[in-house]
């Protein structure tokens, strides 16, 4: 489904992204994990398409297509969804009308119709119980004065209306105590399914616990250096990021 | 961002088409024989013709304001023309049907319910195309009930003693230069009065459109509502795409008498110039309203278009208990400049006002908003609001605030509020990331910081004023 190959990408004139390779199929549920400024973050954005990322070298297919010929919302629409690490606020726009115009375009991109307003409103206020949010959540500004752990709740109410093909969750799990932490694993595990990818970045291997990953790739200095399963999280808990610079030395 | 969203700001004016039709413009400059002529044109009697040269009279003593935060230049005043009819106006058509077909379809390709028997038919309109009105619907109607809603023209000869007593009560002759001017030369515009204890039946709304080249529009606006009567108006206006630089200095004068309420709301679209900053319409406008006991003034204005905007609908809260209110959205592209802002002059015992106003920057525009509130000695236990908030689009824009606050009473309560925002990189993300496209974003980010001002439009116009500002925008981000 998603397959990067070789892929070089700077900010600015950083070199952030070194040579990283990786292949998601659908079913699987790759963790990707680092220390800070190893290019987590950088991954995301650049597959999301943000601006002010430039690709330097390499390629990245989804569902057979070079993803770099799709503006950033041809491929929200192709299914890519990525899940914010700081959800930005949009005041004044209810988060109804936000999820419902999101919803729509995805629809219109599929060949579908638009939902009605009737139909949506029962929707989202189904959804908003599954991820533990009160309804008046969906009148107010989009993120507007929510909590952290409100935010990401909210992220991922969106990913469950939109049934992405490929969820990209960026740091998901900071900010966030024990509690929104298992809601928000619980989201993300009714999401898995034979036909959807998921790639969970994360700095530490607590939200492992409750999204167990089938593969776990370790991040460094923008490259994957070492990838195995679960038990590589647990490794890595144990013997700190240092261990990879020396295992990769 | 802002190179994307330059694209989508290079919208067309959709309004910017001419009417073709025959019109009566006399030659250009100002004289008081120009002043004389315009008042025979009317066959007004003696005592409109001494007022109007009572005021030009003043004007050729005044000098034209220099404090707005906007750059123009000057208008040659003898270069313009002060008058511009189309000829079969000058038949004086009984009512609607015999008016020029031509002209109302300028209406109805506006948009405008020209015909009655209309769905939209909850709103009578009064139609003014350049100098003069064209026709005004459920004149009929509005009069089972008391509501005299008519030209300004007619009520000259219709209710002199009406007229006599309040033209120039709130915004006297001399108020300013434009405002003088105005007063010397204005050639139509709307009155409404509504009696005693009434509740005006339909919404009331005049519908201004220049048509001719190299002339000015200078209309006149008086509406009464007398004692616990209701009424809410609404203007709009839009003209053709010129390369010149035209004139428009309108004044608007409310009287809300004891425990009267008058809402008046404007969806403001004059040619903005093109995205060199050529041609546009200069929008010089005094609009105010005098408030007596327990009476209400609401102003809500949506300002998208003119190239040079200079307009401060204002109250004199004079009664006790009296509310102002100003609720204002203006947005600036392009080379646009908008000044525009509120006063609000607290003069009777526990008045109250509220200042909302939303400015929106884009391209190369400047936006600011210059408001005054006045607690006067007697303005015993008196409030106001203000909040007023800026949003940048893109990096070349201005936005400034000039609030100025007076107080002369202790025992008022001031209240302001200001922020400053931008369209964020962040946000056009988010939304695109959900698959939204950049365009339909800003004008979904837009529309929800204009929210708490769309909110007081008439129902109908907020549909229009929110599809407007999303025009406006159009084109802006690729």
């Amino acid at each position: 489904m998603l397959k990067i190959d070789n892929l070089t990408a700077q900010v600015e004139d950083l070199t952030i992204l070194n040579g990283l390779s990786l292949e998601v199929k659908p079913g699987e549920v790759h963790a990707i994990m680092g220390p800070n400024g190893a290019g987590k973050s950088t991954l995301g954005n650049v597959l999301a398409g943000r601006d002010g990322y430039t690709v330097t070298g390499g390629t990245v297919e989804f569902d057979g297509k070079n993803l770099f010929d799709l503006e950033a919302e041809e491929r929200a629409r192709a299914g890519i969804f990525l899940a914010f690490q700081y959800p930005v606020e949009i005041p004044g726009v209810s988060n109804m009308e936000f999820l419902k115009a999101s919803v729509d375009a995805i629809r219109t991109a599929r060949g579908e119709e638009p939902m009605s307003s009737m139909d949506f409103i029962k929707l989202a206020r189904a959804k908003c119980k599954e991820v533990d949010l009160p309804q008046d959540f969906l009148k107010r500004g989009v993120n507007e004065g929510f909590s952290g752990g409100e935010k990401k709740r909210n992220e991922l109410l969106q990913m469950m209306l939109l049934e992405p093909r490929l969820c990209i969750l960026d740091e998901t799990d900071s900010g966030l105590d024990i509690d929104a932490l298992q809601v928000v694993a619980k989201g993300v595990n009714d999401l898995r399914s034979p036909d959807r990818g998921i790639i969970v970045v994360t700095h530490y291997q607590r939200l492992l616990d409750f999204i167990i990953p089938d593969y776990v790739h370790v991040l460094a200095k923008g490259r994957i250096v070492k990838s195995g399963d679960k038990s590589l999280a647990l490794e890595l808990e144990k013997h700190g990021y240092s261990w990879i610079d020396e295992e990769v030395a | 961002m802002s190179e994307h969203i330059e694209e989508y700001l290079k919208s067309e004016y959709s309004a910017g088409w001419v009417t073709d039709v025959e019109s009566l413009t006399i030659p250009p400059g100002l004289n008081e024989d120009v002043v004389r002529l315009i008042s025979a044109k009317k066959e007004e009697p003696e005592w409109m013709l001494e007022w109007r040269l009572k005021a030009f009279r003043s004007w050729l003593e005044m000098t034209e304001p220099q404090w707005a935060h906007v750059k123009y230049p000057k208008p040659d005043f003898q270069a313009l023309s002060y008058y511009s009819s189309p000829k079969s106006m000058e038949d004086r058509p009984k009512s609607l049907d015999e008016v020029d077909p031509e002209l109302l379809r300028t209406y109805e390709k506006l948009g405008i319910p020209v015909h009655e028997q209309e769905v939209l038919a909850g709103v009578a309109v009064d139609m003014v195309f350049d100098s003069v009105s064209v026709g005004t619907t459920f004149r009929a109607k509005l009069k089972e009930a008391g509501v005299i809603f008519c030209s300004i023209s007619e009520a000259v000869h219709e209710y002199p003693e009406l007229v006599k007593k309040y033209l120039g009560s709130v915004v006297p002759q001399k108020d300013n230069f434009y405002a003088a001017l105005n007063s010397a030369v204005f050639s139509d515009g709307s009155f409404v009065y509504i009696p005693k204890g009434v509740r005006c039946p339909m919404e009331l709304s005049t519908y201004f459109r220049i048509n001719e080249a190299k002339t000015g529009q200078f209309e006149r606006t008086l509406v009464i509502a007398d004692e616990g009567s209701h009424v809410s108006y609404l203007e709009g206006c839009t003209a053709p795409m010129r390369d010149e630089n035209q004139l428009h200095a309108a004044v608007v004068e409310l009287v809300a008498l004891d425990d009267a309420e008058i809402k008046y709301s404007t969806v403001q679209n004059w040619y903005p110039g093109d995205s060199e900053g050529k041609g546009g319409i200069f929008n010089f406008v005094t609009k105010r309203g005098l408030a007596h006991n327990r009476a209400k003034i609401s102003w809500t204005q949506v300002e998208t278009g003119s190239a040079v905007t200079w307009k401060y609908p204002s109250c004199i809260l004079k009664g006790d208990d009296s509310i102002g209110e100003f609720y204002s959205v203006a947005l600036t592209s392009n080379y646009q400049q908008a000044d525009t802002g509120t006063k609000m002059i607290h003069l009777g015992k526990n008045t109250r006002s509220t200042i909302i106003a939303k400015g929106i920057s884009a391209m190369k525009s400047e936006n600011s908003y210059r408001g005054l509130v006045r607690m006067n000695p007697g303005a015993e236990g008196a409030r106001n609001y203000t909040q007023c908030d800026s949003l940048l689009i893109g990096d070349q824009c201005g936005a400034h605030t000039f609030p100025y606050i007076e107080s002369k009473n202790p025992t008022a309560v001031i209240e302001h509020e200001a922020t400053t925002s931008k369209v964020s990189d962040d946000q056009l993300f988010l939304c695109q990331q959900r698959g939204i496209d950049a365009e339909k974003a800003v004008s979904m980010i837009v529309n929800g910081f204009c929210k708490e001002v769309f909110k007081e439009l008439p129902m109908e116009f907020a549909v229009e004023a929110g599809k407007l500002l999303e025009v406006s925008l159009e084109g802006a981000v690729g």
